[in-house]
């Protein structure tokens, strides 16, 4: 019944690997994009506010299925922008991560905004009275304790993340929701064991993050 | 510390040109409430001020307009001479200048005592970090809390809070310092000490302003009383004059209130 899995017709653990990459990759970028999103809409200037908040809203409900064809056929099909060239597996891939980290960023960015909300503000206040400036306050006494408080909300949002690479398929991008599309066809008497062995993959996938997650929220629990 | 009485005169208009902090014919509303109305006050260098007056009445605003935590709609602030920067590293600078305690503690509740008081010295100052460790065991020990360097906020109780919030304001060696209600969220024994350490400060000669209903605290280290109701200055006194004979109706009542019970 498991045949497929050792034939050496499929390279299942390969297709994984793209998951995981396009997972990784995806998650160091939204965490990045999500925190400057966050920073612009508690920001001072009404301008970077405007922006983060428009950006937010549109993005978070724009489907992810969209937004990834729409950076594959807007910006590498009729604008040509292929983010550094290379061959179309290689633009798929990196076309996807973009698609991904515009989309997962929105998430991250609310799930922060809501971890700062949870941070008095007298705490930036004392700050600013002390002289630190607008990132100082921000990078140094509110973030590391919003941290604490969202450390919960942004593993969902990592593992939404990890599920969510499948979307990439609709691109051609190889990783392991396409693979099992192809499986599904070629190995119909087995369609149980197919499905079973990724949805087994998914869960070895997201199962550490929550387990190392939930273990930092437990180590750096606020105290006050 | 009792018992050393601090000279409370207040200041002749020799003194306007030694002024550290001015405001004048300042003005500030929240939507349609005038909080501030055409407020002047001069607090000269040295100078000890308590501000006293109802619930409301603007005091907590005005203490937060001279650090420019709240902006103000017209009229003018000067701190040594210059006005107050809108914005940026201007305002950074001057915030440094101007050390703040708050009713509520405000110590940063992830930083142990020490890295407190550390802070603003080390991303502000730019001192180094040996330099500012000993700056900070030195004024922690000055108030008393010494022994509680390593531990954090939540384990100290609030009078050994509200001291470390003056030690980490007095690190920036501030030219003045705001005092909004620092007392009003201890419990009663936890009062004095930190009442202590601010009539030190007093005596040393640091320029206060202190938002209080102390009246101890007022009668002993305030070279001024300004009594605030409905965002204007209604009344301006020494402390025996203010306290014995108040002038005005406004303050008269507020007394007759505070004072018996
Ligand atoms: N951020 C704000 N937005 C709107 N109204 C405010 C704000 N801060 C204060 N006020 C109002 O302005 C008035 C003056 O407030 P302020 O805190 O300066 O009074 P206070 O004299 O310090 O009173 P208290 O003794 O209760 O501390 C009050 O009516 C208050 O409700
Ligand atoms: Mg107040």
């Amino acid at each position: 019944m498991f045949d497929f899995l050792t034939s050496g017709q499929y390279d299942v653990l390969g297709a994984f690997w793209v998951t995981v990459q396009l997972t990784l990759y995806s998650a160091v970028g939204s965490l990045i994009w999500g925190l400057m999103l966050a920073g612009m809409r508690v920001s001072p200037v009404p301008l970077m506010r405007t922006f983060g908040t428009t950006y937010v809203n549109v993005v978070r409900n724009t489907p992810l299925t969209l937004l990834v064809l729409g950076c594959s056929l807007g910006l590498d099909q009729t604008l040509g922008i292929t983010l550094a060239g290379g061959d179309s597996k290689e633009i798929g891939f990196r076309l996807a991560i973009l698609g991904l980290i515009a989309y997962t960023g929105t998430f991250v960015c609310e799930a922060l905004r809501s971890g700062i909300n949870t941070v008095p503000v007298g705490q930036a206040e004392a700050a600013r009275a002390l002289g630190l400036s607008f990132f100082q306050v921000l990078t140094l006494i509110v973030l590391p304790q919003a941290f604490r408080a969202v450390v919960g909300p942004l593993t969902n949002v990592l593992i939404a993340l990890t599920k969510n690479t499948t979307v990439a398929a609709t691109i051609g991008v190889a990783e392991a929701a396409l693979l099992m599309k192809e499986m599904l066809e070629n190995e119909a008497d087995a369609l149980f064991a197919v499905f079973g062995v990724f949805a087994l993959g998914f869960v070895l996938l997201t199962l550490p993050t929550g387990l190392l997650l939930g273990w930092v929220a437990k180590r750096v629990a606020v105290k006050r | 510390m009792s018992g050393v009485s601090v000279t409370k005169d207040v200041q002749d208009a020799a003194g306007a040109a030694d002024d550290l902090v001015v405001l004048s014919n300042v003005n500030k509303h929240f939507g349609a409430l005038h909080v501030l109305q055409d407020i002047d006050l001069s607090i000269a260098r040295g100078e000890v001020v308590v501000v006293i007056g109802p619930s409301g009445s603007g005091k907590s605003t005005l203490c937060r307009t001279i650090n420019r935590l709240e902006t103000i709609d017209s009229g003018t602030i000067t701190l040594d001479g210059s006005p107050l920067p809108a914005e940026g590293k201007a305002l950074a600078r001057l915030r440094a200048d101007v050390g703040m305690v708050f009713q509520s503690f405000n110590l940063f509740a992830h930083k142990t005592v020490l890295e407190n008081v550390m802070l603003g010295q080390l991303k502000v100052r730019k001192t180094d970090q040996k330099a500012a460790r000993e700056k900070a065991v030195a004024l922690l020990d000055r108030v008393g809390v010494g022994s509680q360097a390593d531990k954090y906020p939540a384990q100290l109780s609030g009078g050994q809070q509200q001291r470390v919030a003056i030690a980490r304001a007095l690190a920036m060696d501030p030219k003045v310092m705001l005092f909004d209600e620092p007392t009003s969220a201890l419990d009663p024994e936890m009062i004095n000490e930190v009442l202590e350490v601010m009539q030190q400060l007093a005596r040393e000669g640091m320029t206060m302003v202190v938002v209080t209903h102390e009246m101890g605290f007022a009668r002993s280290a305030a070279n001024r009383v300004v009594f605030m109701a409905d965002g204007k200055i209604v009344e301006e006194a020494t402390p025996e004059q203010f306290f014995s004979n108040p002038r005005s109706d406004r303050a008269k009542d507020f007394l007759s209130k505070i004072l018996h019970h």
